[in-house]
């Protein structure tokens, strides 16, 4: 089963390191370069995971959440905020504003499926084995 | 990379950790360390090494060294053993007379990741419960072979990457305080904890009595009669009703008759029924 996902961060390198591995786990991978971008990705087909940046020109991706939960609700999509902002409160701001789950950069791959898994997108999920 | 390299790089981890990597596990160092010689602008594993031949890279050394050996613990490993805590804690709980504390051992506590993960469920559980769940006492009694795990797990502060395996975000937020980019565990979890140095292969009978004892990836190091002798040393501490739990790929089966698999958990044991008539006709 293919999950859809929308990979926001302004840092194409990041991007990039994202997509290989949620491809090589089979999801379908689109991308965004900040917060209204995404907002537009979002309005043209709902994904299943957003994976979030916070720090990005022109919306940041607090904003982005604030108004994604006000237009779409808190059930989907489901939200793994993905930041340099590791420090206590700004993984708070980031909770409060709607994510589902954080991952502090830098991360590799064992952290992001060990992340999705804990929101029921991991490698488990799909799989009865 | 340099099968020279990998010796080294092996040799620096046995010696800052204990833990031994094996050459199957060479595949580990080039997804661990991707991140490292990225930062460090190094084109190679073997560039690496070269590096740490310096004598000014002990920091560099010893985060190459915990890059490889958070592996081998993190939180809530394989899941299923800490659903089963969660059924098995509340019967415990309810058989035992009030004032006896409940004691669980973490035997091989590593860096302390399932002792802590242990005392997360026991404080969500004492929050969750009644007057009785609050009075009950809770020890956790952490022991490893090697004295600076045992250090780390006392210490209960972890890493940045320590703390993204396998522990949700909320759960970090609520038992974590991060103090200078690191993490330490709330005094709440701390007070349920004790750890010692402790070699398995020693007399354990002065450690007393425990209800849950986890031993899980340990005895994949031993021969067969070590894991014997283990196992039954293991049992001889545990209560009746209580139960003994093996990492997900070990067994107790063929190697002793004084444990039986609980039905449906897979690598959880409890004392086999046989010991209770022996008892009764004495």
């Amino acid at each position: 089963m293919t999950i859809s996902a929308l990979v926001v961060d302004d840092s194409t390198v990041v991007r990039k390191v994202a997509r290989r591995i949620l491809e090589k786990h089979g999801f379908s991978i689109r991308e965004a370069a900040d917060g209204q971008q995404a907002l537009n990705a979002v309005a043209e087909d709902m994904p299943r995971l957003v994976l979030l940046d916070r720090n990005m020109p022109v919306m940041d991706g607090i904003e982005f959440l604030k108004r994604l939960r006000e237009t779409y609700g808190s059930s989907e999509p489901t939200v793994v905020m993905c930041t340099t902002e590791a420090a206590q409160d700004r993984i708070l701001e980031g909770l409060e504003a709607g994510a589902d789950e954080y991952v502090m950069k830098p991360f590799d791959e064992a952290i992001l499926m060990d992340k999705l898994g804990m929101v029921g997108l991991g490698p488990e999920g799909g799989d009865a084995g | 990379m340099n099968p020279a390299t990998f010796q080294f790089l092996a040799g620096i981890v046995k010696e800052r950790s204990g833990g031994v990597l094996t050459a199957d596990q060479s595949y580990m160092l080039d997804t661990r360390l991707a991140p490292l010689l990225k930062r460090e602008n190094l084109p190679s594993l073997d560039a690496l090494a070269m590096k740490l031949r310096s004598p000014a890279a002990g920091m560099l050394a010893q985060e190459m060294t915990e890059l490889l050996t958070t592996n081998e613990s993190h939180f809530f490993r394989d899941g299923k053993p800490f659903e089963y805590l969660r059924t098995i804690l509340p019967e415990l709980h309810k058989a035992r007379a009030a004032g006896l504390p409940i004691r669980i051992w973490s035997a091989a506590c590593s860096t302390g990741q399932e002792a802590y993960s242990i005392a997360i469920i026991l404080s969500e559980l004492q929050d969750a419960g009644d007057a009785t769940w609050k009075a009950r006492r809770f020890e956790i009694f952490g022991t490893d072979l090697t004295k600076v795990v045992v250090d780390r797990a006392r210490e209960g502060v972890f890493t940045q990457f320590e703390v993204q395996r396998g522990l949700p975000v909320r759960q970090l937020m609520k038992n974590f305080q991060q103090i200078e980019g690191r993490w330490r565990a709330h005094d709440r979890l701390r007070a349920y904890m004790k750890f010692q140095q402790a070699n398995l292969l020693h007399d354990l009978r002065g450690f007393g009595k425990f209800d849950l004892i986890f031993c899980r990836n340990v005895l994949i190091y031993f021969d067969l009669p070590t894991k014997a002798r283990v196992l039954n040393a293991l049992t001889a501490q545990l209560a009746p009703d209580g139960a003994l739990f093996l990492g997900a790929a070990e067994t107790a089966m063929g190697i002793t008759d004084r444990l039986e698999p609980i039905g449906g958990q897979r690598g959880i044991y409890r004392p086999a029924a046989q010991a209770a008539p022996v008892r009764a006709r004495a």
